[in-house]
């Protein structure tokens, strides 16, 4: 019994206190779960004990579950690991259950002892889930701890009752959002919207709770949904309001998780189902839904990547360990322009020094102005204040004078994607700022290693791909050239974790490894509209795969022109063996019709003068009529899919990317790759690699060499394995 | 095989079915027992003289709850050992009724049935009776459920149907409808009379005079539920991916009105005229239903029609006669569309959309309208069909004898 302790004060009060040893933020095991319950058994029996408080001897109250639980309960049952789900999650319902009934007599609700929630700050999933099951929740006010249920966002459903409880306390439309979409709140606001009974000061948490605790009387410890009569806030499904929330529920979860994730499907089928009947059955349907989900190859994938693998890459899973601390003092941007301004915002966000390059003064004002338009936003949505502002704007100077660099450890340069310009820039900076700087290019086509050729330094030259927005996209992507040593990895690395995004580390190649990936999306929706697909099926069958963006619309946010561009040096680069002359042909054909993308209001699709998406061009379907026979969906799907994830599939094997960890991660946060699958290489363990092969070799003789099944699929597919039973053997061994 | 004929067909007129409709002071469980009335006076169905009454309905609760066509039977002058049995098969449950007894006659089980339906939606409104297709999350993800106004546009943007040819067909509709009322064509038509005689109702009053021109002023009925809340649309497109967006092109004129009404239609074997000294007017030549895609919900009678040319041993030119319930003006025009069949053929004297579509009547009500039709012109054969709701079609065909 380590990470609960347990007290009786001189009032007969039991305090239960939550304090995992060795970590700072309280998580909780199964083991954890049952020591709590022998805890409550305690306090229950003993009749000098009047009510429990349960705290936490942190700062915050708990973090939520340790997922590896969910995998401990899949292989408790041996070959039936829904049983063993099923089974830990009712004994999970049964001992909050028993805190949230506290002895009261079943028919009287009469005799139970009161339990009171005492959070000095956040409370995360399980961290939320206990304080709903006892009777008034107290929390401190304390304006950074967020509250909420966030299991929904890497592809769960808060399985221990959070979901029952949620409901029948504030109604389905009013939990829906904490539910559906992982939003959590401050104490402040969580009061506001019903989720905790009182917020007080810090210091009068304990005494606050003691307080109601000595007082509560039994009604006030009966649970509304424990009261004959009890009705759900805002309707159960067959009452006449309930009834359109609900047929208005399933359309918008439908359509807004355009049905691939399981989820938030079964979320809501545990609701529905839920709020028809007693409690204790709506406790068991949850657990039914939410063992659905744990068994779903799909939640099982989202986790990996969006959970497990992400905190991995974030904490550092491939830095190099041996190198110190390379913490970012001080920044040097050169250039001021969108990406520019983006870097700048983000390093001074995370509280490191910028200083801000541009050829021109104003250029350079306007790149810092960039900051100050995003904490105005901020300030009108109250999520900022006017003297944050001024705190964040003083750590950027934006200048044209080079000399400002000096005392700068890392440079990011961010100018205009020509290796002259570049190679100028590189070398005169390098003049100025001291030997054991860093120098980062944030190109996103040119070779690591030729730009690293102007470098003196070539050892501490690297590539720090951002994407844009930059204030908004998660993923870094940090390229490796040749030369390229550890420290320089190590301090791209710590950057990123100053300025809180996620990087992957991927060696030098032709687009490296989210681009390499992305344009062959996109190419491959463009070659469709030249063959006559109907363009609407080419955007629709990307949006059933759970793309956030077809690759039509894709082409139009980056522009026909960079298109034009990219495909004018690959083809120069490649020659004879340059494959997408069919894409270049509609490419080319935009651009002389001036039709550029979104930057020019025209482009595969209309644009009204508010420069919103109208309607796909028209013009697409008389240049390129609609072949008499359309494609089914699924092949389309296919070619959309296989195109990019063949090409992930071999940077693995070429060595570009090192880690099919970050190949996921990367996939899903630097181009919005179906996060349910949990990437290209989780899709395809899903698929199976026979599947897969079968797939692969199909669209080769429809559709050509581009699909060429990769030796590493063949092989999983004769060895019946997959990427992540090979890399777990590999972690093992 | 034992063949079933008709033998006589009764039905109301159809009452706009709002608390201003004439026949909202009727309850469905005396308008049901009135049509029954009238067919048993019309062939003096004296003691057990059925043996059972089929009675189509949709929205089962309330007043129209716990079988309906029993409450009906002890409503009416039939006797007391004739049961009822309410059916459910959304709009076509008045043609399930009528084919399900064709179907007892002719397997042998009993000589006649009465068959039938009713529906007071002005007193038991569309969908109170919830239901599971629409609520239940899984069941409405799994079926890419999207409510009947929804799918008629997505038929409509699916087969290339414009606003101006639904409009167009509405206005023709209507055209037909007041023709062949100004005609005395409606020969099923009974009084409706209260408890003292005196009528209350003798004619259909929904239809009116339209022009392309009023029907342009209506505001499409289901682009908010589609393109806002909960936005169905998003849904319909899960599921025909092909589709850029749904164009909303059904409002209140081109779609079917909500009605009042009642239908009952006396079906019996060859036997059982001889004997009540009755004389058939058509034979049941053979009936048809079919599951289709439940989210454009509304194409069943292409299948349906082509399931029941085959059971009856047909092709599509061999009917004289077609009646395609006007749910929404989009059905039609796929029916029409499909088997290019000719629209001077099809709803001769106009349907749901001029005069209303009481839901659980309805399928009785168009095949006693193509029966009298048929008579009038002296023709053959016909066929009734309707779109049905959860994606289902129901088609019969008859013969004159």
């Amino acid at each position: 019994m380590k990470d609960f302790t347990y007290t009786v004060d001189a009032d007969g009060v039991a305090i239960i206190t939550w304090d995992c040893p060795d970590k700072s933020m309280n998580v909780l095991s199964f083991e954890a779960l049952k020591d709590l319950d022998a805890h409550m058994d305690t306090a229950l029996a003993d009749d000098a004990v009047k009510g429990v408080i349960i705290t936490s001897g942190k700062k915050d109250f708990a973090g939520g579950m340790d997922l590896n639980v969910l995998a401990q309960l899949k292989a408790s049952a041996g070959d039936d690991p829904a049983r063993g789900v099923f089974e830990g999650v009712m004994q999970m319902h049964a001992i909050l259950r028993k805190i949230e009934r506290a002895g009261m007599d079943p028919k009287t609700n009469k005799g139970g002892k009161p339990v009171a929630c005492a959070m000095p700050g956040t409370g995360m999933g399980i961290g939320y889930e206990i304080p709903l099951a006892c009777h008034r929740i107290f929390a401190a006010d304390n304006p950074k701890a967020k509250i909420g249920l966030p299991e929904i966002m890497v592809g769960i459903f808060p399985g221990a009752g959070g979901t029952t409880r949620m409901v029948r306390k504030m109604g389905a439309m009013a939990a829906a959002p904490f539910l559906l979409e992982g939003k959590s709140v401050a104490p402040a606001k969580a009061k506001a919207a019903g989720m905790v009974d009182e917020v007080v000061p810090a210091d009068e948490l304990l005494s606050a709770a003691k307080d109601w605790v000595l007082n509560a009387t039994d009604a006030d410890i009966v649970k509304p949904w424990d009261v004959k009569g009890y009705k759900m806030p805002g309707g159960a499904p067959y009452h006449p309001a309930g009834f359109q929330t609900f047929v208005g529920a399933a359309a918008m979860i439908h359509a807004k998780t355009n049905g691939v994730y399981p989820a938030a499907k079964a979320l809501l089928s545990a609701v529905y189902e839920g709020a028809q009947v007693p409690f204790d059955t709506a406790l068991k349907i949850e657990a039914r839904w939410f063992t659905s989900v744990i068994m779903n190859p799909s939640s099982s994938a989202m986790i990996r990547s969006l959970f497990l693998n992400k905190q991995a890459l974030e904490k550092g899973a491939v830095r190099p360990a041996d190198v110190p601390d390379q913490t970012v003092k001080k920044v040097g941007v050169l250039g001021a322009g969108m990406m520019g301004a983006g870097i700048a915002l983000v390093s001074a966000k995370a509280g490191i020094e910028v200083v801000l390059i541009d050829q021109a003064q104003e250029a350079a004002d306007r790149g810092k102005d960039y900051a100050a338009t995003y904490m105005d936003k901020g300030i009108a949505r109250r999520k900022a204040t006017p003297e944050k502002k001024e705190a964040l704007l003083s750590m950027i100077t934006a200048t044209t004078d080079l000399e400002a660099l000096k005392g700068c450890d890392l440079i990011v340069e961010a100018v205009f994607e020509d290796p002259g310009v570049k190679a100028e820039m590189t070398k005169k900076v390098e003049a100025i700022v001291g030997d054991d700087c860093i120098f980062a290019t944030n190109t996103s086509t040119l070779p690591i290693t030729e730009l690293a050729k102007a470098s003196v330094r070539s050892d501490q030259f690297i590539g720090i791909h951002f994407f844009s927005p930059v204030e908004k996209m998660m993923l870094v992507e940090i390229i490796k050239g040749k030369e390229t040593g550890d420290r320089a990895v190590a301090k791209a690395l710590d950057f990123t974790r100053q300025i809180r995004k996620t990087p992957i580390v991927v060696n030098d190649a032709r687009f490296f490894y989210a681009n390499r990936c992305i344009i062959p999306y996109i190419n491959e929706g463009i070659r469709m509209v030249g063959e006559g697909v109907s363009p609407a099926l080419i955007e629709g069958a990307a949006r059933l795969l759970g793309f956030p963006v077809g690759p039509l619309q894709l082409v139009d946010e980056t522009s026909i022109d960079l298109g034009v561009k990219i495909a004018k040096a690959t083809r120069a680069a490649m020659g004879d063996a340059y494959p997408d002359g069919a894409v270049d042909d509609v490419v080319f054909w935009m651009f002389d019709e001036g039709r550029l993308g979104r930057k020019s209001n025209a482009g595969f699709y209309d644009y009204d003068d508010k420069g919103k998406r109208s309607q796909l061009w028209p013009g697409l379907e008389a240049k390129y009529p609609l072949a008499d026979d359309q494609p089914d969906l699924a092949e389309v799907q296919h070619r959309l899919m296989m195109a990019q994830v063949l090409e992930a599939v071999r940077a693995k094997e070429e060595g570009v990317l090192m880690d099919i960890r970050e190949g996921d991660v990367g996939a899903i946060l630097g181009w919005g790759f179906a996060p349910w699958s949990g990437g290209p290489f989780s899709w395809l363990d899903m698929i199976g690699a026979e599947k897969a092969v079968e797939i692969c070799d199909g669209l080769t003789k429809t559709h050509g060499a581009r699909f060429t099944t990769p030796d590493t699929l063949r092989d999983m597919a004769a060895k019946g394995d997959g990427f992540y039973t090979r890399f777990d053997a590999e972690q093992a061994a | 095989m034992t063949e079933a004929y008709i033998y006589d067909t009764v039905r109301t007129p159809r009452g706009k079915g709002k608390p201003d409709g004439t026949l909202h002071e009727v309850p469905a469980v005396r308008l049901s027992a009135l049509a029954l009335n009238e067919l048993k006076t019309r062939n003096n169905l004296e003691g057990h003289a059925v043996e059972d009454v089929i009675w189509g309905n949709v929205t089962q609760v309330a007043s129209q709850g716990a079988c309906l066509a029993r409450s009906a039977v002890l409503y009416s002058e039939l006797d007391e050992r004739i049961p009822g049995v309410s059916v459910n098969r959304f709009c076509a449950s008045g043609l399930e009724a009528v084919n399900m007894a064709a179907n007892q006659v002719k397997g042998g089980a009993g000589d006649a049935y009465i068959a039938g339906g009713v529906e007071s939606m002005s007193r038991v409104p569309m969908g109170m009776d919830g239901g599971a297709i629409a609520a239940d999350p899984f069941l409405a993800m799994k079926a890419y459920f999207v409510p009947q106004g929804i799918s008629s546009d997505i038929i409509a943007t699916e087969y290339g149907f414009s606003r101006d040819d639904c409009d167009a067909y509405a206005v023709e509709s209507q055209k037909r409808a007041a023709a062949a009322r100004a005609d005395g064509r409606f020969k099923s038509v009974m009084t409706v009379r209260d408890q003292n005689g005196l009528t209350i109702m003798d004619q259909d009053e929904m239809i009116r005079e339209t022009t392309m021109q009023t029907l342009g002023g209506l505001n499409p009925s289901f682009k908010a539920m589609g393109e806002v809340m909960p936005g169905f649309d998003a849904v319909a497109l899960l599921k025909y991916p092909h589709l850029e967006r749904i164009n909303h092109v059904h409002h209140a004129g081109n779609s079917s009105g909500i009605a009042d009404g009642a239908a009952a239609i006396l079906i019996g074997n060859k036997e059982y005229g001889e004997r009540m000294g009755l004389k058939p007017r058509a034979r049941i030549k053979a009936t048809a239903k079919i599951g289709t895609d439940p989210t454009i919900m509304l194409t069943g009678p292409v299948p349906a029609t082509e399931r029941v040319l085959q059971a009856a041993g047909m092709q599509i030119g061999d009917l004289d006669l077609f009646e395609v319930n006007e749910a929404f003006a989009s059905v039609v025009l796929r029916f029409l569309q499909y088997f290019d069949a000719d629209h001077d053929k099809t709803n001769v004297n106009g349907g749901a959309i001029a005069m209303g579509h009481p839901l659980g009547a309805t399928g009785a009500v168009i095949i006693s309208a193509l029966l009298d039709e048929l008579e009038r012109s002296d023709k053959e054969t016909g066929l009734a069909t309707l779109c049905i709701g959860s994606g289902m079609g129901a088609a019969t065909i008859i013969e004159r004898v």
